[in-house]
């Protein structure tokens, strides 16, 4: 199975990775189920619906019930992808992630719908820009954050192949399909260096990975060698990653997220107690004002000019 | 060990009865020597566990995880004293360890967790979630047309919880007459009566209007719990919501109906005046 085809100009909408590849597991494993709360289109389930109709729990806007109810499907031997817009299926769901889901430590596989700041305009009830922070406290709850079509379909995959709790946070923001070498493959709690460096590392996951790659390009035109990491998975953490990018002597991170508690902070509590360096965590600050998802990156810094001179600051903190 | 299936129902009902005093004093025990816990719950729940263990329910404790076993899902995990007292009875693990209930260390945590103990479904403490779940689990039952049935106990007082009511809808929707909520009507939550805080009353129209079949009958009355729990489902087209009527800390007269026993522990003086009495 491979990646959806892309949209437009060479851009991907990953959650069509996401379908095609849940529809190729329904086929080899009759085990597999999915749970929405009315949110088939936005999951793009509807063709997954048509091909197994009575695969399909629509449970109706009850997010609560809807992470419940895939706790017990696992309990009945189902092997449940539960689906819907990330803001919702975490804060709305969250106690029933922690205590159904992570803290039973049950076979469900969470798709948090949409996530970041892609609901720009509609504002911050509709942003997921605190999920991972709140998740990251289950500590054995699986967060993969995927960067492209091919990423999002190798971690549904991976999800899918994993005995145990995984949350997958999947976007629908327009991204390009990176570049790898051949034979790459994706493994939970497995870095994946897409630039080598050696003066600084930038490390994202998500919708970030392709603007610190142009980032990278660009500090390389000035002479800075810049490593870019793509830590797709936030638990477990590839510490071995995250120690060598400290012996570069600095780090950026860089994700579609709240400055507070997430990629940034998991990585600095890994910095902090092994080898400080100057580090800098770029993200949203907090609750945003109104404006487009693009908009929205391009005034808190989260593009290539931003990500370029937050490094340019970080390297320059360097002893 | 479940009984056989066509008993005596005199022979079943004393059965019953004898292990439903069972839990009432080994569970205090554990209350007692822990200094912690929620008798008063667990008394009115008692007759419930012990009709469902042994008599309704069918399952072998040595498989626990046994793909066709009827489930209980325990949704007040706070009372975990009759829970673990019947769990430990059906054979589930050792009767012994009842005597590490919340020890350092020990399997038997104030709120059960299925990852420590056979016999438990889903991990439970918090209100609201024990519906939720069985839910789903019965709707794998009926994706696979399973014959196994699945039960949840609630207390009155979690059905203040807005979680119920979802899958309140989405269980009716789905006509899941494989499952089976059992709501311990004791009319007292933690700090006062369920009317004198967010009233329930009239619970059964509330299930009914909500798509489910009701019974109400004595939560304390072992031949009614039996005859309405281990009638057949097939063919009712809704889930089954049984109103047992019970009494906080029934069996002991100074506890009875009484809000303070719902997380009270027994001084040396009370605990023997009470284990006077289960008898």
């Amino acid at each position: 199975m491979s990646a959806a085809a892309p949209k437009k100009d060479g851009l991907y909408d990953c959650r069509d990775s996401f379908a095609a590849t849940i529809e190729a597991l329904a086929e080899a494993d009759s085990r597999i189920v999915t749970v929405v709360s009315d949110s088939v289109g936005s999951s793009k389930l509807g063709g997954f619906r048509n091909k197994f109709p009575d695969r399909m729990v629509n449970v109706g806007i009850a997010e609560q019930t809807l992470v419940a109810v895939g706790a017990g499907l696992a309990n009945g031997g189902k092997v449940p992808f539960v689906s819907a817009a990330s803001c919702f299926i975490t804060g709305r769901a969250l106690e029933q992630v922690k205590a159904d889901i992570a803290y039973s430590n049950v076979n469900v596989k969470l798709i948090g719908q949409s996530s970041g700041v892609a609901y720009g305009e509609l504002g911050p009830t509709h942003h997921s820009i605190e999920d991972l922070a709140w998740l990251r406290l289950f500590n054995n709850l699986k967060l993969i954050v995927p960067a492209d079509p091919w990423q999002t379909a190798e971690a549904i995959k991976a999800a899918a192949a994993y005995d145990g709790p995984v949350f997958v946070r999947v976007s629908r923001m327009a991204v390009p399909a990176l570049e790898r070498p051949e034979g790459a493959k994706f493994e939970i709690g497995v870095a994946e260096t897409l630039l080598e460096g050696t003066d600084v590392t930038i490390i994202a996951n998500g919708t970030m990975v392709h603007r610190a790659i142009a980032a990278a390009r660009t500090l390389a035109a000035e002479g800075v060698s810049a490593r870019v990491v793509n830590m797709a998975t936030v638990n477990p953490l590839d510490e071995a990653v995250i120690a060598a990018a400290a012996e570069t002597g600095a780090i950026v991170t860089v994700e579609e997220h709240s400055v507070r508690g997430g990629l940034g902070g998991a990585v600095a509590e890994v910095v902090i107690s092994t080898n400080p360096v100057p580090m800098r965590i770029l993200g949203f600050p907090g609750f945003v004002p109104t404006g487009s998802a693009e908009w929205l990156f391009d005034n808190f810094g989260l593009n290539e000019p931003g990500i370029a001179d937050a490094v340019r600051q970080t390297i320059a903190r360097k002893k | 060990m479940p009984s056989p299936a066509t008993p005596l129902q005199n022979d079943l009902t004393g059965e019953i009865a004898a292990q439903a005093l069972w839990i009432r004093r080994r569970s205090f025990q554990m209350v007692y020597e822990a200094q912690q816990g929620h008798p008063g719950g667990d008394f009115s729940a008692a007759d419930i566990l012990a009709t469902l263990y042994f008599g309704v329910m069918r399952y072998d404790a040595k498989k626990p995880r046994d793909p066709g076993r009827d489930r209980f899902v325990m949704s007040k995990g706070h009372c975990t004293g009759a829970f673990y007292a019947v769990l430990a009875r059906a054979g589930y693990f050792p009767e012994a360890d009842l005597s590490t209930y919340m020890e350092p260390l020990s399997k038997l945590n104030g709120h059960p967790n299925r990852n420590y103990l056979p016999g438990v479904e889903t991990n439970t403490g918090p209100l609201g979630h024990g519906l939720p779940v069985a839910t789903g689990i019965a709707i794998a039952g009926q994706l696979d047309k399973a014959d196994f049935r699945t039960f949840v106990l609630t207390g009155d007082g979690e059905l203040q919880e807005g979680s119920n009511w979802e899958s309140a809808l989405t269980a009716a929707h789905r006509k899941l007459e494989n499952l089976t909520l059992i709501v311990d009507r004791n009319r007292l939550q933690q700090g006062a009566r369920t009317e004198d805080t967010a009233s329930l009353d009239p619970l059964d129209d509330k299930w009914r209007a909500f798509g489910w079949h009701v019974e109400t009958v004595d939560g304390h009355d072992h031949a009614q719990l039996f005859d309405v729990l281990s009638a057949s489902p097939k063919g009712r087209g809704k889930p089954l919501c049984v109103i047992a009527n019970t009494f906080k800390g029934k069996g002991v007269s100074f506890m009875h109906d009484n809000v303070s026993w719902h997380h009270g522990v027994p001084s040396k003086e009370q605990y023997e005046l009470a284990m006077q009495e289960l008898v």
